[in-house]
């Protein structure tokens, strides 16, 4: 009686469980079956499976064959994304294992002001950058987009940084002091070895946010043959005709891949490294 | 002063000059990691606040000479209709979709805590809408699943209602955005997650043996431990739900008549396509108190329902 009624549990659960992630993936399901469907069928049907199968749609948008060629786009989103990684984590190891572990005058005020730069919107920096890009005729090139990162501008990765650094034990700082290493050196061959989750979260969150990033790819980029994933989209959704839905959905599908593949390589660094975000504050 | 640099000053009082010297040298060798920071710092971030306060009192359309024209932005600001409209759609959007994306977050959090089988498989896939939310590629999948003869139509159709023109009326075009909001609540169930787990089971099993029933457990258990947490994502969630902008300008572009005209978006049409760059930094302002105030408030309230101790 109460082992059926247990199994009677863990049925019900994974009903419950099998309904939620159903209703949470059914938009991206559909989508993705949509853009192997013939045109014709994407609206007409509310079945999800196609009847028709069709490879037109990921085709016409790679090569341009609908007028707008998202191949190009794609290589500058990686571009984009990979040098803010890199950019990234340049700035964020740099001043995370300064303040994790070096002693110096102001400091606890420095790390006061990042943390508070953490809540500040990024509209309010935006316009006067904007300007000042668009003076020294940075506009129209990937410059606005990637030297930020270099420069720390995203507090939210130092933090993170100084979090993972204050986790590893003092005492090899002690032993390489007495070995003759130098704070460099320190850096470079002991602690940062040894932050590799952390480097690893950072280079997670920085490229997903780039790749999905779209309010500054749209103001710093107005010549379509610059156009990274996410302009390309919302431009060739604005001037697109009657029939090309299916090209639309199929690069949406297309841009939300690589983030897709990340996830699923890095899920485990992906989680911990929210959890930790959400823990230690 | 750092107070560890002082410890060593004081301690080594007889060498003094030694010890300066080597504040001087770890200050230097300090500041160098940081080189790259303080320039962001300073130039992007401090200096940007700055020029944007500048910007307030002007008037620059960047081709002419920025003129100062005193508090003529903010006047004119607090008579502009589309700002007050903005207010009201953002407050909107705020007072619905973060409450329901905590309930959300944190009732999933309680359904996956539990081990079943495939439990790793589930929490991927509700977490998956998160990551890609906040893309153009997802918001354009959202726009067509409410259009007219689109999925949730044809599922309405199944139980004889006739779905409404979603994104055609001002009735329901919020809730669309509102829905998008609350299909990305992952990051915030991840975070319950760790918490949940990180409650003592010793608990639960006393106050089981006092007899009190699961939901009793829940309310009386489960949700106080986590006040920290739902803290932390009410907090999160107010500023980012302030900062929406992606997913409006894709699926509503504002309309249908100013009924999803959100706060980032307005300032994005006076920036950048009417280039009323002065009214737009003073807007960005405006924004930036606002999201303070409501920071404040949260923290205010926080220390009557936040329990700390643990």
């Amino acid at each position: 009686m109460g082992a059926s009624r247990s199994y009677l549990r863990i049925g019900a659960r994974h009903i419950l469980l099998i309904v939620i992630s159903f209703v949470m993936i059914y938009p991206i399901l559909w989508m993705f079956f949509s853009s192997f469907k013939p045109e014709s069928d994407i609206f007409s049907t509310s079945n999800l499976w196609p009847t028709r199968w069709t490879l037109k749609h990921y085709l016409d948008g790679m090569t341009g064959a609908s007028g707008v060629n998202f191949g190009p786009m794609f290589l500058h989103s990686f571009e984009i994304s990979i040098v803010v990684v890199v950019g990234a984590l340049f700035s964020s190891s740099l001043t995370g294992f300064a303040f994790a572990r070096l002693q110096f005058t102001a400091k606890r005020f420095l790390f006061g002001f990042m943390l508070a730069t953490m809540m500040l919107p990024a509209q309010v920096v935006l316009i006067p950058q904007y300007i000042v890009f668009h003076k020294v005729g940075l506009i129209n090139t990937f410059v606005p987009l990637m030297l930020p990162s270099f420069l720390g501008t995203t507090p939210f990765f130092i933090y993170l940084m100084v979090q993972f650094v204050r986790g590893i034990p003092k005492d090899l700082d002690e032993a390489a002091a007495i070995d003759g290493c130098s704070t460099f050196r320190l850096f470079r061959s002991i602690i940062l070895p040894l932050a590799r989750p952390a480097i690893i979260t950072i280079s997670i969150f920085a490229f997903y946010w780039t790749w999905n990033d779209f309010f500054s790819q749209l103001i710093y980029l107005n010549n379509p043959n610059l156009f990274t994933v996410p302009i390309g989209l919302s431009m060739f959704m604005d001037n697109m005709g009657q029939s090309q839905w299916g090209d639309l959905f199929a690069m949406s599908i297309l841009s939300v891949i690589p983030i897709l593949v990340v996830f699923i390589v890095f899920q485990r660094y992906l989680v911990e490294g929210i959890a930790t975000q959400g823990l230690k504050n | 002063m750092d107070t560890s640099t002082q410890a060593v000053v004081v301690k080594s009082n007889s060498v003094v000059n030694r010890s300066s010297k080597r504040t001087v040298l770890n200050n230097l060798s300090a500041y160098g990691f940081m080189t790259p920071w303080l320039l962001g710092m300073l130039l992007l971030t401090a200096g940007s606040m700055l020029f944007t306060l500048y910007l307030t009192f002007t008037n620059y359309d960047l081709l002419s000479r920025p003129q100062f024209i005193g508090f003529a932005n903010f006047a004119q600001i607090f008579k502009d209709q589309n700002f007050w409209t903005s207010i009201r759609v953002t407050f909107l959007y705020v007072v619905l979709s973060v409450p329901a994306r905590l309930i959300a977050s944190l009732l999933v959090a309680t359904l996956v805590s539990k081990q079943v089988r495939g439990i790793a498989v589930y929490r991927a896939l509700i977490y998956l809408p998160s990551l890609i939310g906040g893309s153009v590629g997802a918001s354009i999948g959202w726009r067509e699943l409410f259009d007219q003869n689109g999925p949730i139509d044809s599922f309405l159709k199944l139980f004889g209602i006739h779905g409404p023109v979603w994104l055609g009326s001002p009735a329901t075009s919020m809730v669309v955005l509102v829905l998008l909001s609350v299909w990305q609540f992952g990051s915030e169930m991840v975070i319950f997650l760790a918490g949940i787990k990180q409650i003592p089971g010793y608990l639960y099993e006393s106050a089981t043996i006092d007899g009190a029933s699961s939901f009793q457990r829940y309310v009386r258990i489960t949700l106080p431990m986590l006040s920290p947490l739902i803290f932390f994502n009410l907090l999160m969630g107010t500023i980012s739900s302030f900062m929406v902008f992606t997913q409006v300008l894709v699926i509503t572009d504002g309309g249908p008549m100013n009924s999803t005209l959100l706060y980032v978006l307005y300032l994005y049409q006076q920036a950048f396509q009417f280039f009323h760059m002065g009214y737009a930094a003073a807007l960005s302002i405006i924004l930036l108190i606002l999201i303070a105030l409501c920071s404040g408030f949260i923290f205010l309230t926080s220390r009557f329902w936040v329990n700390y101790d643990v």
